[in-house]
């Protein structure tokens, strides 16, 4: 556990980090997110190899085809990265500015993890879309975004809401509540094309 | 404590100041020092904000701001502090002044009363971002729903809504108090009496005049368009009277002529957004051949009309 101090990616490091300790350490955040629990370890260790696999994964989910010509149709690719990359980096300052005492890679960190959720949801939501289409079909996809957005926010929130005073707790969280919620509603009208 | 009894001492002097100037925005030579070049020097270090219980905020807001006005030096706008001072707000204050844009009152001015002389970026900033969301969000629901009384309507997610929203929300948000703070102070010229509102005061006062659109906008999902005028209508209302009551004591010193054109103007120019919305994100739908509104806004309910969600689904 040492070594995660390092910055990720650190140049003049004589040995090559090894893969599997790096993913392990990525699959120990994702559980983290999954059993959102008091515990330090997304603040301590961050990394941002997680924040971006997920970012990646879902925008490739998102996008509609290139050969959709259509000007109405979902979000690109970039768009998605920009919404996800931007929204953190905002909530982040955001947080900054309220005077929070967490540091900015800690917060992109737990804000990207914690879309781990809204990512099976997304799943999910692919595969329930290769059945009959019909409003059943709707509201399956409708409770499950639900029920993935609510555990987004209450993962996050467990992370962050305690490196705010009391008295800003609020203004800090709405924006997270807000991020989470344009992704949940991306990943809600998503139409195969 | 020392530092108490100074306290005391200032507010009891100040204090009676600001209440007189409250009611007809009459300035003393004591308000210039009030409001310096642009902003509110407040230092990070004001711990005492933190622990501020509601009922001495009054106090400890009036007294540690004109303490600290007169004792700390304003940060550079390149180091983080300064921007920090912009977000120096607790959420009881946030939810007052949203509630202070709501319920505009002739003689209440906004940014006395409310504001303080302490204005913030948050509430703006993120009203501007909620109101851009929501205001996708609800287009694309409208189109949902009508797509569910006319299956021919094609329904998509429209995603390059959500960009021409953000961008245009804030712009007028950012540009238009830009403006009005630019054209106000030109008409200002030398005077030293109470100068116009700084440029953060009026970026706030138009952010939190803008909250009130953001109820408006989710009602219009009820698909019956008297309503829809109706309550774009009475927010269109609230929130231009807000404004008015707001500049009229700085307007009221020019000349008449002036005076009504800029107040009209500003209402012109909300009453443009209000009506851009509705045109853009809410594209008329076809005529009412529907059922009542309260079937129409329930989704589950809507299992006997025809399917699905998206058109496109539909096996080729």
């Amino acid at each position: 556990m040492a070594e995660a101090e390092e910055s990720p990616g650190d140049p003049g490091t004589a040995s090559p980090r090894p893969l599997m300790r790096d993913l392990k350490a990525v699959g120990k955040k994702f559980m983290h997110v999954l059993y959102p629990r008091k515990s330090n370890t997304l603040l301590r260790d961050w990394d941002l190899w997680g924040p971006l696999i997920l970012c990646v994964t879902l925008a490739l989910m998102l996008q509609r085809d290139s050969a959709d010509s259509e000007k109405d149709g979902g979000p690109q690719f970039a768009e998605v990265f920009v919404i996800v990359w931007f929204g953190a980096v905002t909530i982040t300052l955001n947080s900054k500015l309220l005077g929070g005492n967490i540091s900015f890679f800690q917060s992109l960190c737990v804000l990207g993890y914690c879309i781990l959720p809204l990512t099976v949801a997304m799943l999910i939501c692919r595969l329930v879309l290769l059945a009959d289409p019909g409003p059943v079909n709707f509201m399956v996809r409708l409770f499950v975004v639900i029920v993935m957005f609510a555990w987004s926010i209450v993962a996050s929130t467990a992370f962050l809401a305690d490196s705010q005073p009391p008295n800003r707790r609020a203004l800090a969280v709405y924006p997270v509540f807000l991020f989470y919620f344009v992704i949940s509603w991306m990943i809600l009208t998503f139409t195969p094309q | 404590m020392a530092s108490a009894d100074e306290l005391t001492f200032h507010e009891f002097e100040e204090a009676t100041n600001l209440l007189a100037e409250t009611p007809d925005a009459a300035t003393t030579s004591r308000s210039d020092q009030l409001t310096p070049q642009g902003h509110v020097a407040v230092a990070v270090g004001s711990g005492g904000s933190y622990g501020a219980e509601d009922e001495v905020e009054e106090e400890s807001d009036k007294a540690a701001l004109l303490q600290e006005k007169q004792q700390q030096q304003q940060p550079g706008f390149w180091t983080f502090s300064y921007y920090q001072s912009f977000f120096d707000v607790d959420t009881s204050q946030v939810l007052d002044r949203i509630k202070g844009s709501l319920l505009p009152r002739p003689g209440h001015n906004f940014v006395r009363h409310h504001l303080r002389n302490r204005p913030d970026l948050y509430g703006p900033f993120w009203i501007c971002a909620t109101l851009a969301f929501v205001l996708a969000v609800t287009g694309n629901l409208t189109l949902v729903l009508a797509q569910r009384r006319d299956p021919s309507i094609h329904y998509s997610p429209q995603f390059h809504k959500v960009t021409v929203a953000g961008i245009s929300i804030y712009c007028y948000a950012w540009l238009v108090p830009l403006a009005l703070w630019g054209f106000l102070r030109w008409r200002k010229g030398v005077q030293e009496r109470m100068g116009p509102y700084t440029f953060l005061e009026t970026v706030c006062i138009y952010g939190y005049s803008l909250f009130v659109f953001i109820p408006m906008v989710v009602l219009w999902l009820i698909p019956v368009p008297w309503l829809q005028w109706l309550f774009g209508a009475l927010a269109l209302g609230l929130s231009a009277a807000g404004l008015v009551f707001t500049l009229w004591p700085v307007v009221r010193e020019d000349t008449r002529l002036v005076a009504t054109v800029l107040l009209s103007v500003v209402v012109l120019l909300h009453a443009l957004l209000a009506m851009g919305c509705k045109l853009y994100f809410f594209q008329s739908l076809p005529p009412e051949n529907v059922a009542p509104p309260p079937q129409i806004t329930s989704l589950p309910s809507n299992i006997a009309l025809s399917p699905t969600l998206p058109q496109s689904l539909a096996p080729s």
